[in-house]
């Protein structure tokens, strides 16, 4: 949405069609003393009794997302490193590793993906119960990174699952799963909803 | 649940003249305590295991292929990922071979900054190994306190290198920078915050009823079995075979230091944790013995850019944390490695486990596991 132009008169624009659109706020910090984790971009708008369930209802699947412990490679220690006393994952509700898919929300893929474990991976990621979220954590999972020419590994793990956040490093410090964390949790504030500002119309 | 496999009678089922059925449980390679993505197919009968088979390659990403399209310099970084939980020590082994291979003498301060680098990595590494074996054991505390420790030596890497544990921070001839300023002092504080918390540690686990009756006499290897199996490091030591690569072939700053070989004789499970245990507090001696001793001079020597050594081959060790790593380079005067090949201490010592699972019931093979402390990292490479 950040990338369109606020003003745009063409009528073939199929987001404004025509219309002068309203600019959506973004409240973009220009400094680490302004910086909010979760205020990044325009609140929903709350236009009817159905959207305000709808916003409850993401609000506290938001709160307590449980990832799957499914640790790959070097990237696991350091999401081991997280949910340690020193970076304290349980300050946003997601310290508890289910071993089992059936009871997690979220995915972290956390390291390498060879090729003997897509299938495995696609199977657990099957397996997980809706609504679930796949977070992809290291260059590896990523892209491949820097084995990006091997001949054993998936180059990317957004071609086996659909990844919702990338968190980029070669391992990503604890700060950044975190970090990551809160951005899933403003993805799942707006899901079913539309930005304040923005048209509604389809 | 402690009884050898000698001792086990047979089950009542078996006196009666019932056969139970055989049954194939699969173990992974997505399993809390599997130490990363090993998978075992095991084959039970009632509670008993009876055979076990590994499978590995879940994390292969074709590593010694990989070191051939890299120069030299570019393979440090590659490492790092092999056996991630002691990235400096792989980078000590991997510039080690190289330097070996062109003949270069690498300053004594240089050496000396290896020596505390590698020991404190070591710490690190049996950290995690104490604390993850505990969790597998179902204590939570100990991993709580053992990565609480472990983050002191990361920041102190941190500030030594840029980055927390994939450090990048060897060089061919030496490493990349010289300490910041303060950083020995701190790490002298860091030295002693750590032997008092050890000391909590050891009264925490050590004393353990649970934690005994789980371990003691579960998982026995006798020496000739270590031997026979090739084990090497804290597997070996916790066997009774005195074999420290660090005293028998010292390499680098170990010519001059002494070490303390922890050897035990129970050969069980306990005893391979006491190792880990004891082994954290002489890395502790040693660290403080080299930054007694660190001398002045150069941090790296004169090497060229584009390193080209000559032709031949070489094999370098070095005592990891998991036992002897080495590195077997073959050169053929360019750049790149013509072939580079790891002797990985985890893939190595992975092999005695379905000899270890057979005849032990199945709440053993978590304890039993636990205390190989394998990186499948390094296991698949």
């Amino acid at each position: 949405m950040a990338d369109q132009p606020a003003s745009s008169n063409n009528i073939n624009d199929p987001v404004t069609r025509g219309g002068k659109r309203k600019p959506i706020p973004l409240a973009i910090a220009r400094g680490p003393h302004e910086y909010l984790p979760g205020e990044q971009e325009g609140p929903v708008q709350l236009a009817s009794l159905g959207d305000l369930l709808t916003w409850a209802e993401n609000w506290a699947r938001s709160r307590s997302v449980w990832p799957l412990g499914y640790g790959l490679a070097c990237c696991a220690i350091e999401m081991m490193a997280a949910a340690q006393p020193h970076y304290d994952l349980s300050r946003f509700g997601s310290e508890v590793f289910r071993s089992s898919p059936r009871q997690a929300d979220l995915m972290i893929v956390a390291g390498t993906v060879s090729v003997k474990m897509g299938p495995r991976l696609r199977l657990l990621w099957e397996q997980m119960p809706e609504p679930k979220w796949v977070l992809s954590m290291g260059q590896c999972a990523n892209s491949g990174g820097e084995f990006y020419d091997s001949y054993y590994t998936v180059q990317g793990v957004d071609t086996i699952v659909p990844v919702d956040v990338y968190v980029p490093g070669c391992p990503p410090r604890p700060e950044q799963l975190i970090e990551g964390l809160l951005k899933l949790r403003e993805k799942i504030l707006k899901q079913g909803l539309k930005l304040r500002g923005e048209d509604e119309r389809p | 649940m402690s009884q050898k496999r000698e001792e086990q009678a047979p089950s009542s089922d078996e006196a009666i003249g019932i056969k139970s059925q055989e049954m194939l449980l699969n173990m992974g390679p997505q399993h809390p305590s599997t130490h990363g993505v090993l998978r075992l197919v095991l084959t039970l009968q009632g509670e008993t295991i009876t055979n076990c088979t590994p499978v590995i390659g879940y994390l292969h990403r074709g590593m010694e292929k990989i070191f051939e399209n890299r120069t030299l310099m570019q393979g440090i970084r590659y490492t790092d990922n092999s056996d991630y939980l002691s990235p400096m020590l792989c980078e000590i082994a991997y510039v080690g071979a190289v330097e070996q291979l062109m003949g270069l003498e690498v300053p004594r301060r240089a050496q000396y900054m290896r020596l505390l680098v590698g020991e404190m990595q070591r710490i690190a590494s049996h950290l995690v190994a104490v604390g993850s074996y505990l969790i597998d054991l179902g204590a939570v505390t100990p991993i709580l306190w053992a990565f609480r420790d472990r983050e002191g030596i990361l920041s102190l890497f941190e500030a030594l290198a840029g980055s927390r544990f994939t450090v990048n921070y060897l060089r061919v001839g030496g490493v990349l920078h010289d300490f910041p300023k303060g950083w020995l002092r701190e790490c002298e504080a860091y030295f002693d915050q750590l032997e008092k918390n050890l000391g909590e540690l050891d009264a925490l686990i050590n004393g353990n009823e649970i934690f005994l009756a789980r371990t003691q006499g579960v998982g026995f290897i006798d020496t000739q079995q270590a031997l026979h199996y090739g084990l090497t490091g804290p597997m070996a030591r916790a066997s009774g075979v005195n074999w420290d690569l660090r005293v028998h072939r010292p390499y680098m700053a170990y010519r001059e230091v002494p070490v303390n070989v922890q050897v035990r004789q129970e050969g069980d499970c306990f005893a391979r944790n006491l190792v880990r245990m004891t082994e954290m507090r002489e890395s502790i001696r040693l660290c403080r013995v080299a930054l007694d001793r660190m001398p002045p001079g150069a941090i790296c020597a004169r090497v060229p850019i584009a390193l080209r050594p000559p032709r031949g081959e070489t094999y370098f060790a070095i005592e990891n944390s998991r036992g002897e790593y080495g590195f077997y380079l073959i050169s053929d005067g360019s750049e790149y490695p013509w072939r580079a090949k790891m002797r990985a201490p985890s893939f190595v010592n992975l092999q005695i486990v379905p000899e270890l699972l057979r005849g032990y019931k199945m709440s053993d093979a978590v304890a039993i596991i636990g205390s190989t402390d394998i990186v499948l990292g390094c296991v698949d490479r």
